[in-house]
């Protein structure tokens, strides 16, 4: 379905990352926001809060982040397309909802705006040092799905990609955003609402008695929902459950259940992951980035190919799940590959699992701060290429 | 692949952030130009040290931040003293002249002065120095287009205040204009 009109914020506009990403969320169909104020992150739900009114929905700023992380749970169950946005201190105190809403199957948006890190770290700069955390910082096994945006026109278009994917698949969708493209100011191109695709929940056709909250059909792995109000007598549990949605402490149950909630995204992995390659075919070297980082890296590419490198850069705009298939492929071919990050060693780890040791895997690690400086980028290069 | 590093320096309330808006503005929405803008500013709302870096360029911007501008604009002393040695070679500096003093520039600088806040509170308001500023780069420096340095203006001030800014824009153009012209 296309978007709803009143959300669509229509033209050209010079616009920072933050912003942008509250244009994107209002035109994914988000009515509903809950959130705590943190710097890089504010300006996204300010925005939100000022615009909200004009377009129909609800911002509450709540007493913390944990406070927020639940509010939206609340809101999502209520029929509405949720989200909230924190940076690194924030998205800490939020894990253990993060969890709830992996094993309840709650469609919500976590918009994290990296900062450096740990604890308070450095509220005013840039890291992405948040990479390892969103995807195992709830306790037990669950999978989610995570975006790395790296301009401000893709904090307007993948923001909507998100909300569409935490519909599709029913799972918490982080959103890694830095300082830098959410401070970074640059055109942006809002288009036409009739002309975004928006992905409806999808709404049981089953009566109230039938429906059974987390039955799947007809091979899917993502069961319908139904909304508070609409008559149906349901309940939604963070213990193991069954079909019913009731509490089965056995397991059978534990098995079906976190089974599924990992299949769900890690079985159509190759559906899901988005990588944009750049003469990766044939290179000897190929650099993997994902973020602010990628614009750092491919000026380091242009660098070392006036120097005569065959090198490629693969650009992971989906940095979960990982495109573990395609690095693997690339390695047969591939004499090493070049990880910069700013953090000392994340993304890297996942890059070295998938070669499995038939190349080399450089890590350039930055604790964060700044970007890096492209010559280290293009040092690291030339060096794997030696 | 033209492309243009730009730093824009002063205090917290002098409105360097918005002089940087006003130029990305005009370069990515009026000129059909890539314009990136990142700004810096300390946790006071006036009165810190403040600036904006404003890459501009005809191709897609990858590294956003600005090392070493090709202009520098400044409105303090102290954004003179902190960003004069990034200045490159041969490039060129915008300052305040009542309230800097340029010495000791990087070799081959061209330096051109105007006394912004004086102009701006001949036109009634101090505020609008900055205004000013924006007009005499757009006049000395002619990287981008009259019209759509204009529309920038017009598009990023106050409703109410556009008559006052478009003649702070104009003064400051015509008094670069006329040391371009001199030199």
């Amino acid at each position: 379905m296309k978007a709803d009109p009143r959300g669509v914020l229509t033209g050209i506009h010079f616009m920072d990352g933050d912003h942008a990403a509250c244009e994107g969320a209002l035109a994914a169909g988000c009515r509903f926001a809950a959130g705590y104020p943190i710097t890089p992150s504010t300006e996204v739900v300010e925005r939100f809060a000022a615009r909200i009114p004009t377009v129909g929905g609800v911002f509450i700023q709540m007493e913390d982040e944990l406070a927020s992380s639940i509010a939206i749970q609340g809101g999502a169950w209520a029929g509405h397309k949720v989200m909230t946005v924190t940076s690194g201190p924030g998205l800490s105190l939020m894990m253990e909802h993060v969890g709830l809403a992996a094993i309840t199957e709650t469609p919500c948006v976590i918009v994290d705006v990296q900062r450096g890190g740990p604890s308070t770290g450095l509220p005013t700069l840039p890291a992405q040092a948040d990479m390892m955390q969103v995807r195992w910082g709830s306790h037990g096994d669950y999978s989610i799905i995570a975006l790395s945006p790296n301009s401000p026109q893709e904090c307007f278009d993948l923001l909507i990609k998100a909300f569409n994917l935490a519909e599709e698949y029913r799972v918490p969708v982080f959103f890694m955003m830095d300082e830098v493209v959410g401070h970074m100011t640059e055109r942006v191109v809002i288009p036409e609402a009739s002309e975004i695709e928006v992905v409806e929940r999808k709404w049981t056709r089953k009566k109230p008695g039938e429906y059974r909250p987390f039955e799947c059909e007809d091979g899917s792995l993502v069961p319908s929902m139904v909304k508070a109000g609409d008559g149906y007598r349901i309940h939604i549990t963070g213990l193991t459950h069954d079909e019913r949605g009731y509490p089965a402490m056995n397991v059978a149950a534990q098995d079906k259940l976190v089974r599924r909630l990992k299949d769900k995204v890690d079985l159509l992995r190759d559906r899901i992951v988005d990588v944009r390659e750049d003469g990766v075919d044939g290179a000897d070297v190929v650099v993997v980035s994902y973020g602010i980082t990628s614009r750092i890296a491919g000026a380091a590419v242009e660098a070392a190919r006036a120097r005569g490198v065959r090198v490629g850069h693969m650009r992971l705009v989906i940095t979960w799940p990982f495109p573990s298939g395609r690095i693997a492929e690339v390695a047969k071919t591939a004499r090493a590959f070049v990880v910069p990050e700013l953090n000392m060693g994340q993304m890297v780890i996942e890059v070295e699992r998938a070669v499995c040791g038939r190349a080399s895997v450089r890590c350039v690690p930055h604790a964060g701060g700044t970007v890096h400086d492209p010559d280290v980028i293009l040092d690291a290069i030339m060096e794997a290429a030696r | 692949m033209a492309k243009t590093e730009i730093r824009i320096g002063g205090l917290g309330g002098q409105g360097v952030i918005l002089s940087g808006i006003i130029i990305g503005k005009a370069a990515a929405i009026y000129d059909g130009k890539h314009s990136t803008l990142i700004q810096a500013f300390g946790p006071e709302a006036r009165g810190s040290a403040c600036s904006a870096q404003v890459t501009v360029s005809d191709a897609p911007i990858g590294y956003p931040y600005v090392k070493n501008p090709d202009i520098l604009v400044v409105m303090s002393r102290d954004a003179f003293v902190q960003f004069a040695p990034t200045l490159k070679d041969n490039g060129l500096l915008l300052y305040e002249e009542e309230l800097v003093e340029p010495s000791g520039l990087p070799a081959g600088v061209r330096a051109y002065g105007v006394p912004a806040t004086r102009f701006a509170e001949e036109l009634g308001r101090r505020l609008v120095l900055n205004i000013v500023m924006v007009g005499f780069f757009a006049g000395v420096t002619g990287l981008l287009s009259y019209s759509a340095m204009e529309k920038a203006v017009l598009a990023s001030v106050p409703r109410g205040t556009e008559d006052l800014n478009l003649r702070a824009f104009k003064r400051g153009y015509e008094h670069g204009q006329a040391l371009v012209a001199r030199a």
